[in-house]
């Protein structure tokens, strides 16, 4: 009996507890907690059943960017023009329910897909085939899909009226408590997260982040794998176009302006590097909910517009701290280790 | 047939053989004649001086060079390696001195990335991919956790990684590319140990190496390369130390490096005990006025290290640097310019110039404050000045107005020599003076060195070219892994001596026996 009791229990115990202290996404999901705590606190009426409604919808369109996005950061990229691609679907979204007389909801998703993965893969063969850093080359493409989108709506407008009512309902109509918008987020980022997890050209796409020389010599596919992770990446912010349709009341020339940083906010502070190499959809999922809850919280506790953007930026500056810091660290470990050798 | 063939030994059958290989760069020959021959059950060394093509030929049978000419097999097929998923599907794998792992994966990963073992639904079954790691570290008899990411784990511990990968490649040869610079003698021992099960298990090894004490305890045969050729391959049982070295560096010094003597005075720079953790301890220098003074060692042996340090670009741990018998405080570049050090670097391209500023803007970057007035530079005395030095070093350009990238490498070197004679420095540090430089303007950098000491200025000259050494230094301190292993006089220096300090091989019975 005592033979057979092996010593692997508590090492791996151990091992799992500072798996979970390592882990990218613990800063913000405590940040998360003590957030809606605090809030909750001071008032109650934060998560009444039509409050946690609208701190949802108000994240679902930032958690499906911010899950796309960490595709693209994950492999040392960046998307800047996901707010101008969100922003030419949603028009059209509106234009096609507005002047196709009775055209089928799924329709309008699949062209709503299908359009934002064509300015993805825009992107992404700019960025691959022309080997310009992405964020020159979004940065472009940030103006000139603005610039379609300015050429195209004009000074038009479509309302909510326009669009079906079947349509606005995915708005509004809720599952379990939670908004039938916010379940495709959910449905996003568990498929994303499964994909990043378990399936070989998802690992490549860590690998390619975390020293893309290295990536190349190994024979990893780099430019067809970066190249999805940017239609992967619009075809999603195609996705956030649609559903930003259904959601908000208007859609025109400007919409989605300046989302662009609010989604690498999002998931800057959900852990994921700006440098590559690591962060999960999950964290940059969180984050998106973080900061979109921040502002609900401090409008609920009453706070200065001014302030939430200073705290917003407060916490990314945090997680970028948090994250170098834990770097220094290692590196000095390794110095110590090695003169230790000596 | 077959009976004959069976009681044949597996140990005479040639995995590998590469014969008259020849690469080359443009004008610059990097391999003249590679041949080398690997048998299953074998680890074989190939040892040469730097420089003597040895990573050209590793690059070939990695397939990340492709040859000019020459006849490469493997198992007696011929093989043309477009890539380096060809040679590792060929059987080959590389260990470098310092592996490119992915620091954000996990060891499992790193191993498998590409063909993770897949489980439920094509998904990768982490459980597995575990599993076989586990089982390759049992095998290899390292516990390394297979969950851990690779970012900070130890150089040997990352090379194991890299050797544990082969396994699961099924590599039947295996090149390793001086994998013991980085380890300590634990480390080494276990990196033998796996070596010889390795081989004994029917494997080819390629052992790169200086370290001869190394070779002739771990080889089979010995592989020696000079200057880009085959020299010669012998049993190791049948070889002696000398005779590889003599075979290594077996030519003349020519007069290709005159240095005119000079009157040595008073000390310039005193360095005493420094000492940075990790990387070299307990490093003793002087250099006087008019001398020369060569660092030699092998790369990697922490020369530049000693030299950065010394001009304040990285911090040191404990040590003194004195100049002109004032202390110099660590890591302050401006206090040592100011002081009197010129530093001229190894990578001129990269730290030595400013690639797309003009002549004259390089020339005079280091004296860009006495040439400032209000804050603001004198465009007239900034040219005054640059003719002036550029004239002097005889600077082939068309106008100082022109991009120093478009000069030619020894112009490009004698610009960054003009911008800290400018300065009137008392000590000049130069690390590879003369690399990537064609050989006439090459002794004309030796001339103008020997110039400069001639006008009293103290000159500590890294070089890795051992002729280079010889013929321009008054004295030769050698390093060999961050420290110094001896000091020897221009006239007993000579190739052995040299390479004997560098390599550490017997160093301690060498030296004493000398003296």
């Amino acid at each position: 009996m005592t033979t057979t009791v092996t010593p692997t229990t508590p090492p791996r115990t151990r091992s799992r507890w500072s798996t979970l202290l390592r882990a990218r996404e613990l800063p913000v999901t405590i940040a998360l907690v003590l957030l809606v705590v605090f809030t909750y606190a001071a008032n109650p009426l934060f998560l009444s059943a039509q409050g946690t409604k609208d701190l949802l919808l108000n994240a679902t369109i930032m958690i499906i960017l911010a899950a796309g996005q960490t595709l693209v950061i994950i492999t040392r990229n960046i998307d800047l023009s996901v707010g101008s691609i969100l922003g030419l679907v949603a028009f059209m979204t509106g234009s096609l329910f507005a002047n196709v007389e009775g055209i089928p909801i799924w329709l309008v998703f699949l062209a709503g897909l299908a359009f934002g993965a064509v300015l993805g893969a825009i992107n992404g063969l700019l960025v691959t085939v022309a080997g310009v850093p992405a964020l020159v080359i979004t940065l472009g493409t940030l103006y000139i899909y603005r610039g379609i989108n300015n050429w195209w709506a004009g000074g038009t407008q479509y309302f909510a009226g326009d669009r079906p009512e079947a349509f606005g309902n995915l708005a509004v109509d809720t599952v379990f408590g939670f908004p039938i918008i916010t379940l495709i987020a959910v449905v996003v980022v568990v498929i994303l997260a499964i994909y990043l997890g378990g399936a070989r050209s998802g690992r490549d796409l860590y690998a390619i982040g975390s020293d893309p020389a290295a990536a190349t010599l190994f024979g990893i596919k780099v430019s067809r794998r970066v190249l999805f992770a940017f239609v992967a990446n619009g075809l999603l912010a195609g996705l956030a176009g649609v559903l930003y349709a259904a959601r908000f009341n208007s859609v025109g020339a400007t919409t989605g302006s300046g989302m662009e940083l609010d989604v690498v906010a999002a998931a800057v502070v959900g852990g994921v590097a700006i440098f590559g190499g690591s962060g999960s959809v999950i964290g940059a999922a969180l984050g998106a909910l973080l900061l979109t809850t921040i502002t609900s919280a401090l409008t609920a506790l009453r706070v200065d517009k001014f302030w939430q953007q200073a705290i917003v930026g407060i916490l990314i500056l945090l997680a970028i701290v948090i994250d170098r810091i834990a770097a220094l660290r290692t590196a000095r470990k390794l110095r110590l280790s090695e003169a230790r050798d000596d | 047939m077959t009976p004959a063939d069976a009681s044949a030994p597996p140990t005479v059958a040639s995995v590998l053989s590469l014969r008259g290989a020849v690469k080359t760069f443009g004008p610059v020959v990097a391999l003249a004649e590679g041949t080398i021959e690997l048998r299953a059950g074998e680890i074989h060394a190939l040892v040469g001086e730097n420089g003597a093509g040895k990573s050209t030929l590793v690059k070939i049978l990695a397939g990340l060079y492709h040859p000019d000419a020459g006849d490469f097999r493997i198992d007696g097929q011929s093989v043309a390696f477009r890539s380096v998923a060809d040679s590792k599907a060929a059987g080959v794998s590389v260990i470098y001195q310092e592996p490119t792992l992915f620091p954000d994966l996990t060891v499992a990963e790193n191993i498998f990335i590409g063909r993770q073992p897949r489980g439920r639904g094509g998904l990768i079954s982490k459980a597995a991919m575990r599993a076989e790691a586990a089982e390759l570290f049992a095998r290899l008899g390292v516990p390394i956790d297979p969950e851990r990411i690779a970012e900070g784990l130890s150089i040997a511990d990352q090379q194991i990684i890299e050797i544990a990968k082969a396994i699961s490649l099924e590599a039947r040869v295996l090149i390793m590319d001086e994998p013991t610079a980085a380890l300590s003698g634990v480390e080494v021992d276990r990196l033998f140990a796996v070596a010889r099960a390795l081989r004994d298990r029917g494997a080819a090894i390629l052992f790169i190496s200086h370290r001869f004490d190394e070779v002739f305890a771990l080889t089979d045969r010995i592989t020696v390369m000079r200057d880009g050729r085959y020299i010669d391959t012998v049993d190791t049982a049948d070889a002696t130390v000398e005779g590889i070295v003599r075979q290594m560096v077996g030519r003349d010094v020519d007069q290709l490096f005159p240095k005119a003597p000079a009157v040595i005075g008073d000390p310039v720079l005193h360095v005493s005990g420094l000492t940075r953790r990790g990387v070299f301890a307990d490093v003793d220098l002087e250099v006087r006025a008019g001398e020369i003074v060569g660092l030699a060692g092998l790369v990697g042996a922490g020369r530049t290290e000693v030299a950065r340090a010394v001009f304040g670009i990285d911090e040191y741990d404990e040590g003194t640097v004195t100049l002109l018998g004032r202390p110099l405080p660590r890591g302050k570049v401006q206090r040592a310019i100011d002081a009197g050090i010129g530093f001229v670097p190894e990578d001129r391209r990269k730290q030595g110039l400013v690639m797309d500023l003009s002549v004259a803007k390089n020339a005079t970057l280091a004296l860009r404050h006495q040439l400032a007035r209000f804050g603001l530079i004198s465009g007239s005395r900034e040219r005054r000045t640059a003719q002036d030095w550029t004239r002097r070093l005889q600077v082939k350009t068309g106008s100082m107005e022109y991009a120093v990238s478009t000069l030619s490498g020894g112009n490009q070197q004698k610009v960054v020599l003009a911008k800290w004679l400018a300065t009137e420095p008392r000590l000049l540090i130069v690390d590879e003076p003369t690399r990537g430089i064609d050989v006439g303007t090459k002794s004309e950098v030796h001339r103008l060195l020997s110039d400069l000491a001639g006008r009293g200025i103290a000159i500590l000259m890294i070089s890795s070219e051992l002729p280079e050494v010889l013929g321009m230094a008054d004295r030769v301190v050698v390093m060999c892994e961050g420290r110094v292993t001896a000091t020897i006089d221009r006239s007993d220096a000579t190739p052995e001596a040299v390479m004997h300090a560098a390599t550490r091989s017997l160093a301690s019975s060498e030296t004493g026996a000398d003296s």
